[in-house]
C-alpha cells in the first residue's frame, strides 16, 4: 500500500551545507581554519567508526547489524530536515497498518464501506485517516468556501450558513464512538471474516469539535410546542437523509467541523458533518448541507429498505438507532499467531450507546468462568473504554471472550441469546459476545460457541 | 402541492405558531436571535433544496408519470444496473417476492420465510420513499437529473414491475400516498433502540463461575475462507507480542510475497488510479461494458483519429450520449484537465 509522500529517499552521510551567512565573514574564517586543522584526524576517526559499527557491521560475530556493540548507520547520518514532509505521515515501516474492504462485500467502491484495522490501535482514539469510511454515492469534494448549511421547516428564522457563520457559534469538544449499525453484521448466522478488523472495524473514536445542535435550534427558533424530529441531508450524490428525534438531537447532537483536533477529512464528512452520539453511524450524516425541523419521522430510504432490523416474524424494527453495550478483544485477536507460551496482556475496547462502560469481564475458557479486567481512564460516556486483563498461556487450547457492562445494568449478550430473539437476519445491532480461539500451534481464529 | 407551495404553507404555520407562542420565548419582545449570524434563506432558496417527500404527503410535488413512459426511461438509465425486470441482485434486487395476498394485507409474506426475498417490493412501507429515493440520488451516476414528471414515471414503472399497479398506471401527485403498498404494515418501531432511555430486548449474563457445562464450538472459518482477506501477516504491525497469521498456505500456488505495486512514472499521473479515484469504473469496465463501454473498446474505437487525445480529453470533461447507446455520460467538471489527458491517452494506449 502507497503511502504519499513517504518515499523520500534520505541517503545516510549526506553533507548538507551549514546556513553561514548570517554569521560573521571573521567567525566563518576562523570556523573554516579549524575545520582545515582537524580534517586529518577526523579522516582517521571515520575509518575506526566504519570498522567498528559502519560497513563492517555484517562480520560481526552473531551480534545483529544494528544492535549494540555495533552502531545503527542511522546513528552516524544527518536525518531529514524538519517539514520534509510539512503534514506527516506514519512510518514506512507501517505500511501494514491502513483501512481495507472486504472482499465481495458491495459490487462498487463508491457505495461501500472500509474497516479500521482496530488490531493494530492503542488507547481509545482512532486516528483520523483510519476512521472507517462509509460511503453511499462516493466521496464528494466540498470547497468550504461554497458549503452552505441550511436550517428551516417548524423554525420562526430559516437561515443559512456559510463555514465563516458556524466557526462563530459557541463550540464544544468531546469524545465519542461512531459505530456503523451494521458492524458485525456479516457474522449474524456464522463465522464470515478472519480479523477484528472486519468483525468489528465499522468503529472509530475521535475528539470532535462542533456546535450542539440545540444551540442552532435555539437560533432559529424551533417550534417547540409542535416540532418532533430533526432531518439531515447531505450534500453527496445520495443526499442521504436521517431522521433525528429531537430527544436526540436536543441533548448531545453536535454540528461538527473538527476531529482530533483538525478539520474533517474528506472521507468522513469535510467540512461539516452531523454527529449522533451513541447512534448507529448513518444518522451522524457527513457532508451536512440541510436541517429540517417537522413533526413527523420521514421514512427515507435508509429508514425503509436498509437500517431496519429484520426480526424472525417478518417485521422489521424501524428507526433502531442505538448502539448496545458491546467490547471486543484486539488483542490477541483473530489472524494472530502468539509467539510462544508466557505472559500475555489480553486487551481490546468496550463501548455503549446509552452511556459509560462500568465494568469488562473476561473469560479465557469458552464463557466458563470470567474475571473483571482493569479499565483505562478516562472513561467517557458514549466512548470506547480500553480494558486490559493478564494472563499467562500455558499452551493450551483457549477461548478468549470479553463481556461489557454499561452504566445502565445492560449487560452483552451471547450470540445464541441474541439469535433466541432477533433470529439471524437482522444485519444490525450485532452487539453478541466474540470469541477467539487459541490453538496450541499459537493460531487465533474467530469462532462462534453455542 | 408544488415545490413553491411549500413556502407558502410554511409562512401561514410561522404566523400561527408566533401567534400562539407568543410570550413563552426566553428571548426579547422583537424575538432576535441569540446571535444572529448567517442570513435568512429565501423561499425560493428553500425550494431548491427542500426536496423531501414524506408518507403523509409533506413535500409532495405536483406531477405525473405513466407506467409505459417510466419504461422508457428505466430501460434507457435504470436497467444496465437493476436488470430489464428489476431482478438484478448485484445491488438490492428492485422487484420480485411480491405476493397478490401481501397487497390485501400490507404484509410481504416473503419476510416471514427464512430465504425470503428482500427486495424493493417485499420490503418498502411507502411509495414516498420510492420516489424520494429516486428523486435525490438516481440515476446512481447522474442524481438530481430526471425532472418531477420522469420520477413519477420511473417510480410508477418499479411499482408496475412489483406488480402493485397496473401497466395503463399513471402515477401522480394525487395518488402517490395512496398506493397499497405490499409492507406497508411490516415496521415496528416498539424496540428499544428507538429511544435513549429503550429497554434493551436481551439481556447478557452476569454469571462469573461455572456459567456453562460445555462449551460447543458451532462455527469456525472455513479453511478457503482464511486467506479469502488477503495475506493476514501484512495486516498486523510485525512488532509486538502477536504477529498476523501467514494464510497464503491456505491458498496453494501463491507466493507468500505480495507482489510491490508498480511505481508510476515520474510526473505522470497514473490513469489506473485516476480512473478508480474519479469513479470512471462504476460504468466502464477495463475490458467488460457495465453501462458504459469497456476502455479498451473505446480506446480501439478510436485509435485511428489523428485528434483522438484531444477528443477524449472533451468527451471525459463534458460527457455525452448516443456514440454507445442510450445512457447518457454525466459531465466530470471536477476533473483536472491534465488528468483527463492522462486518463486518454492510457485508454488511446489499449487501457493497460
Amino acid at each position: 500500500m502507497s503511502r504519499g509522500g513517504n518515499s523520500r529517499a534520505v541517503s545516510p552521510g549526506r553533507v548538507v551545507a551549514a546556513p553561514e551567512n548570517h554569521i560573521s565573514a571573521d567567525v566563518i574564517r576562523a570556523a573554516r581554519s579549524r575545520r582545515g586543522f582537524l580534517k586529518g584526524g577526523a579522516a582517521v576517526a571515520g575509518a575506526v567508526a566504519a570498522v567498528a559499527g559502519g560497513r563492517a557491521f555484517a562480520q560481526g560475530a552473531g551480534a545483529k547489524p544494528f544492535e549494540p556493540p555495533n552502531v545503527a548507520p542511522w546513528t552516524r547520518a544527518l536525518g531529514a530536515p524538519v517539514v520534509a514532509l510539512p503534514y506527516g505521515v506514519p512510518s514506512e515501516f507501517e505500511a501494514n497498518v491502513v483501512r481495507r474492504q472486504s472482499p465481495g462485500l458491495t459490487p462498487q467502491p463508491q457505495s461501500s464501506v472500509s474497516f479500521t484495522p482496530l488490531q493494530n490501535l492503542f488507547g481509545i482514539i482512532t486516528p483520523s485517516g483510519l476512521h472507517f469510511e462509509r460511503h453511499h454515492s462516493g466521496m464528494p469534494t466540498i470547497d468550504p468556501a461554497q458549503h452552505r448549511l441550511m436550517i428551516h421547516g417548524m423554525v420562526r428564522r430559516p437561515i443559512v450558513l456559510t463555514m465563516d457563520d458556524i466557526l462563530r457559534f459557541p463550540s464544544v469538544s468531546r469524545i465519542h464512538f461512531i459505530e456503523c449499525g451494521a458492524n458485525s453484521g456479516m457474522e449474524w448466522a456464522n463465522v464470515a471474516v478472519p480479523t477484528v478488523q472486519y468483525t468489528h472495524g465499522m468503529l472509530a473514536c475521535s475528539e470532535f469539535t462542533g456546535v450542539p445542535l440545540a444551540t442552532l435550534l435555539d437560533e432559529v427558533g424551533y417550534d417547540k410546542k409542535n416540532a418532533k424530529f430533526v432531518l439531515a441531508e447531505g450534500a453527496d450524490g445520495s443526499a442521504l437523509t436521517r431522521t433525528i428525534p429531537l430527544e436526540f438531537a436536543l441533548n448531545d447532537v453536535m454540528v461538527v467541523y473538527g476531529q482530533n483536533g483538525e478539520m474533517l477529512r474528506p472521507e468522513n464528512g469535510y467540512p461539516l458533518r452531523l454527529l449522533v452520539p451513541g447512534v448507529q453511524g448513518v444518522s451522524s450524516v457527513k457532508w451536512l448541507r440541510r436541517l429540517e425541523v417537522g413533526d413527523k419521522p420521514w421514512n427515507t430510504r435508509e429508514e425503509s429498505l436498509h437500517y431496519i432490523d429484520l426480526m424472525p416474524s417478518g417485521l422489521h424494527r424501524q428507526y433502531s438507532m442505538v448502539q448496545e453495550v458491546k467490547s471486543v478483544i484486539t488483542t490477541p485477536s483473530g489472524g494472530q499467531m502468539l509467539q510462544g507460551k508466557g505472559y500475555y496482556e489480553i486487551t481490546g475496547l468496550a463501548w455503549s450507546g446509552r452511556g459509560k462502560v462500568r465494568r469488562v469481564d473476561v473469560s479465557t475458557d469458552g464463557g466458563r468462568n470470567w474475571a473483571t479486567a482493569r479499565l483505562q481512564e478516562p472513561l467517557l460516556t458514549k466512548a470506547l473504554t480500553r480494558f486490559r486483563f493478564d494472563w499467562n498461556w500455558d499452551g493450551s487450547p483457549a477461548l478468549l471472550q470479553s463481556r461489557a457492562v454499561d452504566e445502565t445494568g445492560h449487560v452483552q449478550p451471547a450470540l445464541p441469546q441474541l439469535r433466541e430473539v432477533r433470529g439471524t437476519r437482522s444485519i444490525y445491532h450485532n452487539n453478541g459476545i466474540q470469541t477467539w480461539q487459541v490453538n496450541p500451534n499459537g493460531e487465533v481464529w474467530n469462532v462462534q460457541v453455542g | 402541492m408544488s415545490r413553491l407551495a411549500r413556502p407558502m404553507k410554511s409562512l401561514l404555520l410561522l404566523a400561527g405558531f408566533i401567534a400562539s407562542t407568543a410570550g413563552a420565548q426566553t428571548t426579547t419582545a422583537t424575538d432576535a436571535p441569540r446571535f444572529g449570524f448567517g442570513r435568512t434563506a429565501t423561499a425560493q432558496e428553500i425550494a431548491g433544496w427542500d426536496i423531501d417527500v414524506r408518507p403523509d404527503g409533506h413535500g409532495v410535488r405536483k406531477g405525473k408519470g405513466t407506467v409505459a413512459q417510466g419504461q422508457d426511461i428505466y430501460d434507457a438509465q435504470c436497467a444496465s444496473c437493476h436488470g430489464t425486470f428489476g431482478e438484478s441482485n448485484r445491488y438490492m434486487a428492485i422487484a420480485g417476492g411480491v405476493k397478490k395476498e401481501d397487497l390485501q394485507a400490507g404484509r410481504a409474506s416473503a419476510l416471514t420465510k427464512a430465504d425470503g426475498m428482500r427486495t424493493v417490493g417485499t420490503k418498502l412501507n411507502s411509495a414516498t420513499t420510492l420516489w424520494d429515493y429516486i428523486n435525490r440520488a438516481m440515476p446512481w451516476t447522474n442524481p438530481q437529473s430526471l425532472t418531477v414528471d420522469q420520477v413519477y414515471a420511473v417510480t410508477a414503472y418499479v411499482l408496475h414491475l412489483n406488480e402493485i399497479v397496473p401497466a395503463d398506471f399513471e402515477l401522480n401527485d394525487g395518488n402517490l400516498t395512496k398506493v397499497p403498498m405490499p409492507n406497508r404494515n411490516g415496521m415496528t418501531t416498539q424496540h428499544g433502540l428507538s429511544s435513549v432511555k429503550g429497554k434493551p430486548d436481551v439481556q447478557g449474563s452476569s454469571c462469573m463461575k461455572d456459567c456453562v457445562k460445555e462449551v460447543k464450538i458451532v462455527s469456525t472459518l472455513p479453511d478457503f475462507a482464511r486467506n479469502q482477506h488477503g495475506n493476514l501477516a501484512e495486516q498486523k504491525r510485525p512488532m509486538g507480542p502477536v504477529r498476523g497469521i501467514d494464510t497464503t498456505r491456505y491458498e496453494p500456488g501463491k507466493s507468500t510475497v505480495a507482489a510491490a505495486p508498480a511505481a508510476a512514472a515520474a510526473g505522470a499521473p497514473d490513469a489506473k488510479k485516476l480512473i478508480v479515484n474519479n469513479s470512471c469504473t462504476a460504468c466502464h469496465g477495463i475490458d467488460n461494458k457495465i453501462v458504459g463501454p469497456s476502455f479498451r473498446e473505446v480506446g480501439s474505437k478510436y485509435q485511428g483519429r489523428s485528434d483522438a487525445e484531444a477528443y477524449l480529453v472533451k468527451k471525459i470533461k463534458e460527457g455525452g450520449q448516443g456514440n454507445w447507446g442510450a445512457v447518457p455520460m454525466p459531465p466530470q467538471p471536477t476533473l483536472k484537465d491534465g488528468d483527463a489527458k492522462a486518463i486518454a491517452s492510457w485508454i488511446l494506449g489499449g487501457a493497460k
